[in-house]
């Protein structure tokens, strides 16, 4: 039949189940399972939160009432938020550069052909599958001030400091537990990234005159850039989730040091009863790691020098 | 409609009807005897077979006992408020008491209480809202003093008795704790909880804030001494262990702990000489701080009027002298050396008269407020200052009030 004679022809003459109409229900039918699940799961309560932080809810007084963006200006004169946002920009900070440098410098030794590094790999990686509440509970008790951590520094002669009771000392507890927790993901992923940079690069390189140094500087690092770029968007979103491990070891003390963002809005939704303002703090947070993930990936032109 | 079109209605539908499945919510039609859910803190076996023992004799519906953990409980406890899935009954803390009975979330229970008159009145306070009774005080606990005997002889203490002191007490801690051991231990303050403080300012006379709650009291001379006192037991006379430092006296590692009656239980098997004795004296005399947990009705329950049924039967005279054995009652016929002698074999008649019979009747209950949550988060933060060697202690205890002032004023 000619394309003309098709057109002509009644739309009620075409089945109704052609090829092409069957094709689309399996495709829907496929992805049916996680659309619901995502409408369901994160896009309905997205949606809850942001219709919460308009109005005030007393759960205890089981009251309900529109406040439009009354919650949205107090963000503004919340003087405890801004300490929230500082301790959060700190503990980020301090993660990222500790976690990405300590991860790429295991990755680049244990990238060597040597006896064992299968075991230090596997050590070093562990941790990412233990408990996270469990890891933190071990923590506390070598944190302690006559815990493992003082013992060994004792026995080299050095007087520890109670390390999650100081103003400064906590902050940096906290991110170190972190750091050993979850350094070894991003070890293998950039384990694996340096086994896909090919050898002759660094062959032609030493030919030419390379030190080791500059091997790393021109040839690893512009060729792992996008695991760079993996890793740091993942560790820069993790590091503003951060609520566990802040939970079992300082909440959120000593004075409010360690009281990062999810902290915070835990305490105002769960503790204070003010589920209005902690969805406003929620909406916050989104806003702030969306921003960041943005401002990360444009920047990628800059960084990346390859995409697979 | 083309079938096509219809896959999204069809989804939907299908979405409400799995949802409907697993839902459970209040609309459900309950077939057969009602289930009442109630939510505890503890998760000891002993404590939850007594509890299940004494709902079993009552008819009308069968009873759940949740444990949640005590960390979390409040928290977990308006969540599953938030979420509408609010039990019918649930113990609560003296420091939560003021929000959930001021805010209307609990139903009035004081018209179906078996002889309600009996219930003394110290222990009701907290739980009443113009004239109504909103939760039953069914665990009054008076702090007091656990002695490891065995310890003080070994740093050449004399046995302590009433009428003792704080400057005593803190001396013969501070004696077990050169010999190596943990002096004084404050098990539930952990530098976090400030509230179990109170049961030492309470000898200089000092509160957390006036009795109409206006007024911060943190920097009052008498709280200055009573703080200054603790801060040079702590790092002066390292009589009480210092911050971040975990000791359970209960294992044998202090010599003295501040802690409720209720927990005299884990002495059952104790591997070295015990006392229990009263808060020791200050420089204002003596006197007594209790602890305090009420059982109330969740309004929002669907079985409000069945649940406040079994609230009063759960605490009648009866079960109330069951209950005995782990919580101190609030009903003056059982606040008897006798009577309490039979359910707490483990403590002589002498220290249940001192302790727990006179600290009912005098004693006050540990600094509440409205608002409590962040008032005492707000004072954590604002005392942390206070843990270090060398802190100025007034100085801090003015930052407290400078703090929380205005929290007790709005």
């Amino acid at each position: 039949m000619t394309l003309a004679a098709r057109l002509a022809r009644p739309a009620s003459t075409i089945p109704f189940w052609n090829v092409r109409r069957r094709d689309h229900l399996v495709g829907y039918l496929f992805i049916a399972p996680q659309l619901v699940g995502s409408a369901l799961f994160v896009l309905l309560p997205l949606a809850m939160v942001g219709w919460y932080s308009l109005n005030e809810w007393n759960v205890l007084a089981g009251s309900f009432e529109f406040a439009g963006l009354g919650n949205y200006a107090r963000l503004a004169a919340d003087v405890r938020l801004r300490e929230a946002l500082t301790a959060t920009g700190v503990f980020s900070v301090g993660l990222v550069t500790l976690n990405l440098a300590l991860a790429l410098l295991l990755a680049v030794l244990l990238n060597q052909r040597l006896r064992g590094t299968a075991l230090f790999r596997t050590l070093f990686f562990s941790p990412v599958l233990v408990s996270l509440v469990a890891w933190t509970i071990v923590w506390q008790f070598l944190l302690q001030p006559s815990g493992g951590v003082n013992s060994v520094l004792g026995a080299a002669g050095l007087d520890g400091p109670n390390w999650l009771r100081g103003e400064g000392t906590a902050m940096l507890s906290v991110i170190v537990v972190q750091v050993l927790k979850n350094v070894g993901l991003n070890m293998v992923l950039f384990l694996a990234a340096l086994q896909g940079v090919p050898k002759q690069l660094y062959e032609a390189a030493e030919l030419d005159g390379a030190g080791a140094w500059r091997r790393f500087l021109r040839i690893t690092m512009p060729l792992i850039s996008p695991t760079v770029l993996l890793t740091s968007i993942i560790t820069v979103v993790g590091s503003l989730q951060v609520f566990a491990q802040i939970a079992v070891l300082t909440q959120g003390g000593p004075g409010t040091s360690t009281t990062v963002l999810v902290y915070y809005l835990y305490q105002q939704a769960f503790q204070f009863h003010r589920f209005g303002y902690g969805a406003t703090l929620s909406v916050l947070l989104f806003a702030i790691v969306g921003a960041l993930t943005l401002l990360q990936w444009r920047m990628r032109r800059r960084w990346v020098f390859h995409e697979a | 409609m083309r079938p096509i079109a219809k896959l999204p209605s069809a989804a939907l539908a299908l979405t409400v009807a799995v949802t409907a499945c697993g839902g459970g919510g209040e609309a459900t039609t309950q077939a057969g005897p009602v289930t009442l859910r109630m939510t505890v803190w503890t998760a000891s076996e002993a404590h939850l077979k007594l509890l299940n023992d004494i709902a079993a004799g009552f008819t009308k519906a069968k009873v759940k006992f949740e444990s949640l953990p005590v960390d979390t409980y409040t928290t977990t406890l308006t969540t599953q408020i938030a979420g509408g899935n609010a039990p019918d009954l649930a113990w609560i803390l003296e420091r939560s008491a003021p929000d959930f009975v001021g805010s209307g979330a609990l139903a009035p229970v004081g018209g179906k209480l078996e002889n309600r008159g009996e219930l003394i009145p110290s222990a009701t306070r907290l739980w009443e809202k113009d004239g109504e009774l909103y939760a039953y005080p069914f665990s009054t606990s008076p702090l007091g003093v656990f002695v490891n005997t065995d310890l003080l002889k070994q740093a050449g203490q004399k046995p302590p008795g009433k009428g003792w002191t704080w400057d005593e007490a803190m001396a013969a801690a501070a004696a077990v704790a050169k010999k190596g051991k943990a002096g004084l231990a404050i098990p539930d303050f952990e530098y976090k909880e400030w509230g179990v403080l109170a049961g030492i300012w309470g000898g200089w006379g000092a509160k957390a804030w006036s009795d109409d709650g206006a007024t911060c009291g943190f920097n009052s001379p008498e709280m200055v001494g009573a703080m200054t006192f603790i801060h040079k037991s702590i790092f002066v006379d390292k009589a009480v262990p210092g911050p971040g430092t975990t000791v359970d006296f209960f294992a044998g590692d202090a010599a003295m702990a501040i802690s409720q009656v209720s927990r005299a239980g884990l002495l059952k098997d104790a591997k070295f000489g015990w006392e229990l004795l009263p808060l020791p004296a200050g420089p204002k005399g003596e006197y007594a701080v209790i602890g305090q947990a009420g059982v109330g009705v969740l309004k929002k329950s669907p079985n409000a009027e069945l649940a406040t049924e079994f609230l009063a039967y759960f605490t009648n005279a009866a079960n109330s002298a069951k209950l005995a054995q782990f919580f101190p009652p609030a009903r003056s016929s059982q606040l008897n050396a006798e009577t309490l002698a039979k359910s707490n074999p483990l403590l002589k008649p002498e220290q249940l008269q001192s302790v727990v019979i006179d600290g009912i009747n005098k004693g006050t209950v540990k600094p509440v407020h409205k608002g409590q949550e962040e008032l005492s988060q707000t004072v954590r933060a604002a005392l942390d200052p206070l843990w270090r060697p060398d802190a100025d202690v007034k100085a801090v205890l003015d930052d407290v009030c400078a703090k929380i002032q205005p929290m007790l004023g709005a």
